[in-house]
């Protein structure tokens, strides 16, 4: 069976002689959820970005639901990926000129080309389903934080993706209001949809995570199964870093 | 009512007094030496001619409606270079922010060029060289509708004069460059994440301009606008030196004739007065529209 996502030697630097990625392989399979984790400018951004586009990168190659691309960033294939990979940020990144329904409803009319009754009913069916359909009509700056990141998960599941990415989903939010995020992406991982998670959440990826990935300094340290991981790590610099993030 | 209208009241009324107390202390001046504030002579004939002239003149009218003619000839020349100086604009602020690096460079020469050298030496340029430069009728791609020559534009029945035209992009492409700069200023004013948010949704980088980048720029770039649309009307009395009588023009025959410089400088002022309140204006209610539209 064919990987949904598979990475073969990428390599990115920024500035010359400083690897933000360090030839990185890596596979993940239909309705399983990759965690990465790693110490702050370890490259976790990078990589993740580099799954639908917005980084590209030097060398190396990327197969994403069977689209391939490389260094030469070809921007048709890109597009072609970013209509069947949704992604969420640390910041939420909701439009605020747009209503809530404004923001979930614009890709799937401008974008798919979907009529605007179709696409509002389904955006009120995946409000419903985050727990928050009674702030259709609001602006973004008048949600909490964690309502806003709902908004954002129900925006990119609105073009019915076969990959979602997210970019420590909950990093930026009050730590009351972490759990109703990340009830949601459980949903989701419970429901067969295939994810990649940037998190220092660890009772999430004990939970959900079929992998966990370790990056430091722009290499992979180890893949590891969450059990493995969090009791048994195999390497040094993985067991150092499990320990700066239980003792915050 | 609103704050702002208040201040606007008061401001005018604190101009009114200063005005009438300057007007006072010169006519007690005026008439110390033998003269007289009058505007009386504004009811005699103009015997000058008119190059152009909006509506129905003859040497015969007042000099009221000579001035009139002025003033809708300074209108006509700011509204279409605003209109072109915007669109100008727009186009290639978007090309020097978003374009690829050939066209950037291209725009970004364009706006140093136009802001290193003098508005006066441009609309020369434009007129003694882009267009009594030409030959008759040099340019005509479509017999019958667009022609471009020493007597000016011919397009589908619209002429315009070489004067009018000259003035026309020598203020809109001037213009056009320091509304570039307003526009690529509102541009990167909004957040790099936004432009991350529509490419992840898959839209294009067009489509995602429009749709997303600049509505959330407008406030940024309404106000500075705003302030290049005033610049614009101001400059336009740099018409004078290619011939083209807007008001400014004409003010200055008037007073050669007419000897009455005081009062033609009040008519003058308040002419540029209204026409630039008149401006402002309407920039605040689309500024209301825009901000109305969006809730940040
Ligand atoms: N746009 C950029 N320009 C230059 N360096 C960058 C840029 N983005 C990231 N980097 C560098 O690349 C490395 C990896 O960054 P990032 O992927 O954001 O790490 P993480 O998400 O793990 O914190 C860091 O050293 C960071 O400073
Ligand atoms: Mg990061």
């Amino acid at each position: 069976m064919e990987h949904i996502v598979s990475a073969k030697n990428l390599s990115k630097s920024y500035t010359k002689g400083l690897y933000a990625l360090d030839n990185i392989s890596l596979q993940v399979d239909e309705g399983k959820v990759l965690v990465v984790m790693g110490p702050s400018g370890s490259g976790k951004s990078t990589l993740i970005r580099t799954f639908n586009g917005l980084e590209a990168f030097d060398a190396g190659e990327l197969n994403i639901l069977g689209i391939r691309i490389d260094a030469s960033h070809d921007e048709r294939r890109i597009r072609q990926i970013r209509k069947r990979v949704g992604m969420v940020f640390q910041q939420f990144n909701l439009f605020p000129h747009l209503s809530i329904l404004e923001n979930i409803v614009l890709a799937p009319v401008q974008v798919q080309k979907r009529l605007q009754t179709e696409a509002e009913e389904h955006a009120m069916y995946l409000l419903a389903q985050m727990g928050i359909a009674t702030h259709a009509n609001k602006y973004p700056s008048q949600l909490s934080g964690g309502e806003q990141q709902r908004v954002a998960i129900a925006r990119a599941l609105a073009l019915k993706p076969e990959l979602l990415l997210f970019d420590e989903p909950t990093s930026a939010l009050d730590p009351e209001r972490v759990n109703e995020v990340l009830d949601v992406m459980r949903n989701l991982a419970k429901q067969g949809m295939t994810m990649i998670v940037v998190t220092h959440e660890v009772g999430f990826a004990k939970e959900v995570g079929d992998q966990v990935l370790f990056l430091d300094s722009g290499k992979v340290i180890e893949t590891s199964t969450p059990n493995v991981f969090f009791s048994n790590a195999r390497h040094e610099r993985s067991r150092k870093f499990l320990n700066q993030i239980e003792n915050k | 009512m609103s704050k702002k209208l208040t201040y606007q009241i008061v401001v005018l009324f604190l101009l009114a007094i200063l005005l009438s107390i300057l007007i006072n202390n010169l006519s007690i001046n005026l008439s110390r030496s033998g003269l007289q504030l009058s505007f009386s002579w504004l009811l005699r004939p103009a015997s000058f001619a008119l190059a152009e002239n909006p509506l129905p003149y003859s040497p015969s009218d007042t000099y009221a409606w000579a001035l009139f003619m002025g003033w809708l000839n300074s209108l006509k020349v700011i509204l279409s270079s605003l209109i072109l100086a915007t669109f100008i604009g727009v186009f290639i602020g978007i090309v020097r922010t978003v374009g690829n690096s050939v066209l950037g460079f291209l725009a970004a020469i364009y706006i140093t060029l136009i802001r290193q050298t003098p508005l006066l030496l441009q609309l020369m340029f434009w007129y003694f060289v882009a267009f009594l430069g030409l030959k008759d009728s040099i340019f005509m791609p479509i017999k019958g509708m667009i022609s471009i020559s020493n007597k000016g534009i011919e397009f589908l029945g619209l002429s315009l004069s070489s004067e009018f035209s000259a003035l026309l992009f020598g203020l809109s492409v001037f213009t056009g460059a320091y509304i570039a700069e307003v526009v690529r200023g509102g541009i990167l004013s909004v957040s790099r994440g936004q432009w991350e948010a529509f490419r992840s949704l898959g839209f294009s980088e067009i489509n995602g301009l429009f749709k997303i980048i600049i509505p959330q720029a407008l406030p940024a770039i309404i106000p500075g606008l705003t302030s290049q649309y005033l610049n614009l009307a101001k400059n336009s009395t740099l018409a004078i030196a290619v011939g083209y009588s807007d008001i400014y023009a004409i003010n200055d025959t008037v007073i050669n004739q007419t000897g009455r410089t005081i009062e033609s400088f009040i008519i003058l002022l308040s002419s540029f007065f209204l026409l630039n309140l008149l401006i402002s204006n309407l920039m605040e209610v689309i500024n209301k529209i825009t901000l109305n539209s969006k809730k940040i």
